[in-house]
Parts: C-alpha cells; sequence; structure tokens
C-alpha cells in the first residue's frame, strides 16, 4: 500500500513540477514585411500564443493568420481569402524544440530553435535562430528569419509579382510567463 | 484488484497529462473571439445591382460601366456593339461601413447618387450571425428631355428613389447568396396606369470558380410593373476577376441600365429570346 502511495505521489508531483516550469504568452508579437522596389507590405499580429517547457525546452506558437493587421483594408482581405486561405487553414503553428536549452542564463543568449513550421497547410523543418533571456519570471524570446513562399505552396499571380516579395522577413517578439493551468 | 484499477486508471490520466502536446494546451488557451465573415461578394456589385460589400475605410473608387446594344441586332450592329450606355460614377468610404457614390449613365442622362450602409455583419466563432444586413438609398434625376415641349418637367418631376435591404451570407468561401427587397417610387410616370411605386425582390448568387474567378447570377422579380413598357424581370449572369487593386466584371444582361430605379423596372429585353446586352463594369481604387 505504501509502495502504491509513493507512485501516486510520485505522479503527482511530477505533474505539479511539470506545469509550473511551462512559460506562456497570449501577445506574441509577430510582424512580417514584403518589400520590393514596387510596394512594402507589412502586416502585425499581437494575438501570437506561444508556450515554452523549460523542463525539456520545448516550444510551440500558435498563430491566427486572420489576426494579421495591414495597412489597408484590401489587402488584408486579399491575403486572408487569395493567399493563406484563412477560412481553409486558420491557424499556422510551429512546433520544435530550443537546442541546448540548458545552458540559457539570464544574459540574453543566442540559441536556435529547431522544429517543423506548419503554414497554408504545408509542413517543413526550420531551425530559427533567437535571442533568449531568462529571469525568475520570464523568458523573453526574439529575432527574425525569412520564408520562401514557394515553400508553402502560396503562389503570386502574375499581375502582382513585382509588388510582392518571394521571400517574407519574418521578426517575433515574446515575452512568456509562468503558465498555470 | 479494485485498487489496482484505479491506480492504472490515475496513471494513464496522469501520463495524458503528462504527455499533453504543447500545441493543444495552445489550442485549449486561444481565446474565442468573434470572426466578422469577408468577401461575401467581391466588388460593391453582384451585377447590375448592389452587394452588401462596401467600399473600405477612406478609398475612393472610379467605376466604368458599360452596357453595349443586344447581341441579336446582328452583324450590321455589330452585335450590339454601336450602341453603348455607359456610367461614370465616384464612389467613396467615409468609413468600412458607410459608402457614398455619385454617378452619370449616358442612357437618357440619368445622374444618380447612392448610400450604402453596412448595418450587421455575418459571424462565426462567439456571438455568431448568421447573415449580413446592409441598407441602400438611391435618388437619380433623368435629365434627358424626351416630353413635349409644352409639358415641361420640373427637376422635383424628374426624381427617382430607391431603397434597398441587401441580405446576404456566405455560406462556404465559394458560394454566397443575396436576397434584396426593393422599393422603387418614381415622382412622375409615362401613363396614369403606371404604378409610382413599385416593389421587387432580388436574388443574387456568388460561385467561386477559382481563388480569382467567380461567376454569378443575378435576378429582380418585380411584383407591380409599369403598363405603359412590356417590362420584364432582369436577369444577369456574368464572371468576376480580380486583378489585386480592382476588380473586374463581364456580364450578361437583359437591361442596358446600370442604376437601380431603371435596370429594375424598365427592362423590356427578353433574355432568352437573344435581347442580350453585353457589358463589363471596372473599377478602380485609389
Amino acid at each position: 500500500m505504501k509502495i502504491i502511495h509513493t507512485i501516486l505521489m510520485c505522479f503527482l508531483f511530477v505533474n505539479v513540477s511539470n506545469s509550473q516550469e511551462r512559460f506562456l504568452t497570449k501577445n506574441g508579437a509577430i510582424t512580417f514585411f514584403s518589400s520590393t522596389i514596387m510596394a512594402d507590405i507589412k502586416a502585425d499580429n499581437n494575438q501570437v500564443l506561444s508556450i515554452i517547457d523549460a523542463s525539456n525546452g520545448k516550444m510551440a506558437i500558435s498563430i491566427l493568420m486572420k489576426s494579421f493587421m495591414f495597412k489597408k483594408a484590401l489587402m488584408q482581405e486579399h491575403f486572408n481569402e487569395n493567399y493563406v486561405e484563412s477560412d481553409l487553414f486558420p491557424k499556422a503553428t510551429f512546433k520544435g524544440e530550443i537546442l541546448n536549452f540548458e545552458t540559457l542564463k539570464d544574459l540574453e543568449t543566442k540559441l536556435e530553435v529547431r522544429g517543423l513550421i506548419m503554414i497554408h497547410g504545408k509542413r517543413k523543418e526550420i531551425i530559427i535562430p533567437a535571442s533568449f533571456t531568462r529571469s525568475e519570471n520570464t523568458i523573453f524570446v526574439k529575432g527574425e528569419f525569412n520564408l520562401l513562399l514557394s515553400d508553402y505552396n502560396i503562389k503570386i499571380p502574375n499581375v502582382v509579382a513585382k509588388k510582392i516579395s518571394k521571400e517574407i522577413k519574418v521578426s517575433f517578439e515574446f515575452n512568456h510567463k509562468p503558465y498555470k493551468k | 484488484m479494485k485498487k489496482i484499477i484505479l491506480i492504472i486508471f490515475i496513471i494513464s490520466i496522469n501520463s495524458q497529462f503528462f504527455g499533453q502536446d504543447l500545441l493543444d494546451i495552445l489550442d485549449n488557451e486561444t481565446p474565442k473571439t468573434e470572426n466578422i465573415v469577408t468577401a461575401t461578394f467581391k466588388g460593391t456589385r453582384i451585377l447590375n445591382g448592389h452587394s452588401i460589400e462596401n467600399r473600405k475605410d477612406k478609398e475612393l473608387e472610379f467605376i466604368i460601366s458599360h452596357r453595349f446594344g443586344r447581341v441579336n441586332l446582328g452583324f450590321d450592329e455589330l452585335f450590339g456593339l454601336d450602341q453603348s450606355n455607359i456610367r461614370f460614377a465616384l464612389e467613396y468610404g467615409f468609413n468600412d461601413n458607410l459608402t457614398i457614390g455619385l454617378g452619370r449613365s449616358s442612357f437618357e442622362k440619368t445622374y444618380d447618387s447612392f448610400l450604402k450602409y453596412s448595418l450587421l455583419k455575418q459571424k462565426n466563432g462567439e456571438n455568431s450571425f448568421p447573415f449580413a444586413v446592409s441598407l441602400f438609398g438611391s435618388v437619380a434625376v433623368k435629365t434627358l428631355k424626351d416630353y413635349d415641349p409644352s409639358d415641361k418637367r420640373t427637376f422635383a418631376e424628374s426624381l427617382f428613389y430607391v431603397g434597398q435591404v441587401l441580405i446576404a451570407r456566405k455560406v462556404s468561401p465559394s458560394f454566397s447568396y443575396q436576397i434584396t427587397p426593393t422599393y422603387v417610387h418614381r415622382n412622375s410616370v409615362r401613363i396614369n396606369a403606371d404604378p409610382h411605386d413599385i416593389f421587387a425582390l432580388g436574388f443574387g448568387t456568388r460561385m467561386k470558380l477559382s481563388k480569382r474567378v467567380s461567376f454569378n447570377s443575378e435576378y429582380y422579380v418585380t411584383f407591380n410593373e409599369s403598363k405603359s413598357i412590356d417590362a420584364r424581370n432582369s436577369l444577369a449572369f456574368g464572371i468576376d476577376i480580380e486583378t489585386g487593386g480592382h476588380v473586374f466584371q463581364l456580364i450578361l444582361s437583359n437591361a442596358i441600365t446600370m442604376i437601380e430605379k431603371s435596370f429594375i423596372t424598365e427592362s423590356t429585353g427578353n433574355f432568352f429570346g437573344g435581347d442580350i446586352h453585353f457589358g463589363f463594369n471596372i473599377s478602380r481604387t485609389f
């Protein structure tokens, strides 16, 4: 009977410690830029969800495509209707792990995050460099990287080919706080 | 035995918990937001008539529309291309929900103005609402002097009013429809037997053929028609082609006019008898 109790307590303990080591943000920021000679296009999303499990360095990000805000409403409509097809693929996600997460201390540290990114229903393995800062109650992450639209089956019609870059610059900033269920 | 089952049960719950995917947690934590349905129609017109869509905030749009003569006029009139009715218009969005428009049609030298207000939006997710409603009102002035000189018309007598309630639903990303109760008032009519007030009901659909091309249809049934002309219900089919900043519409219709007071109440063409007007709408947004 004692053994059973011990096992039970162990599991409960694992559970509790596990949930304490998760860090979450619901208002992470992602901005993307497309820059060509003809036009600069920029969109912001300040409702990105991101979570880090500090016990094992795993990380996940969830992005609602319709939360990207453009300067022109018509651009936003085209983005959702014609390019990323938000009705069919409402979310973009990332799931992976932070490499050498255990080396992260309170100083700003450059680390790489490796995992699977999914945009427009297409999955791709990706390594994203990011800078991490950890304090007692936060894990702050920021960085930027480039995406090729062709990797995600997002087609640009010829008439607007000069206005939309094939390569999109993405920058992000997440300030994770301890996650309590 | 019971205890063992209980333990296994607890362990399984635990391990489920333990192995819970981080993305699943994010799914649970995603705030439930209301989601306004956009692009029920691509243009501010289904074909001849208005759709629920408005111009966006502070956008100015220049629209050129053409309807040629009837295709069954034959080769001598180059299948109607020799004749044409043209309408120029400027339409401006005060905000995302209110549009004002001013236009001039060559047919009967008519000036028209309208206001369109988006009253209710279709939403899904939190606070979902099944359809969108816009209100439309227009005043048109016919300036063609087609009356007897002794029977000179005043400005007030040349006025026409239209009120519409546009009710639309986007059923899926590729199919939308609209129902449009319409009221037309004419300050003057050709003969006394003609009604001053005409009631009609419009039906419109949009079917997406590809990402940037859709097939649209539009039909208006009038419940009381003018007696002085052989009035027919207005019917139109067309293709929407969307290219970046503008929408291009190719239209086949039994009406030669492009404003509500005319195509709903004054169409005389028999579509299936070949009285078809080819036409297009081009809009350019600034």
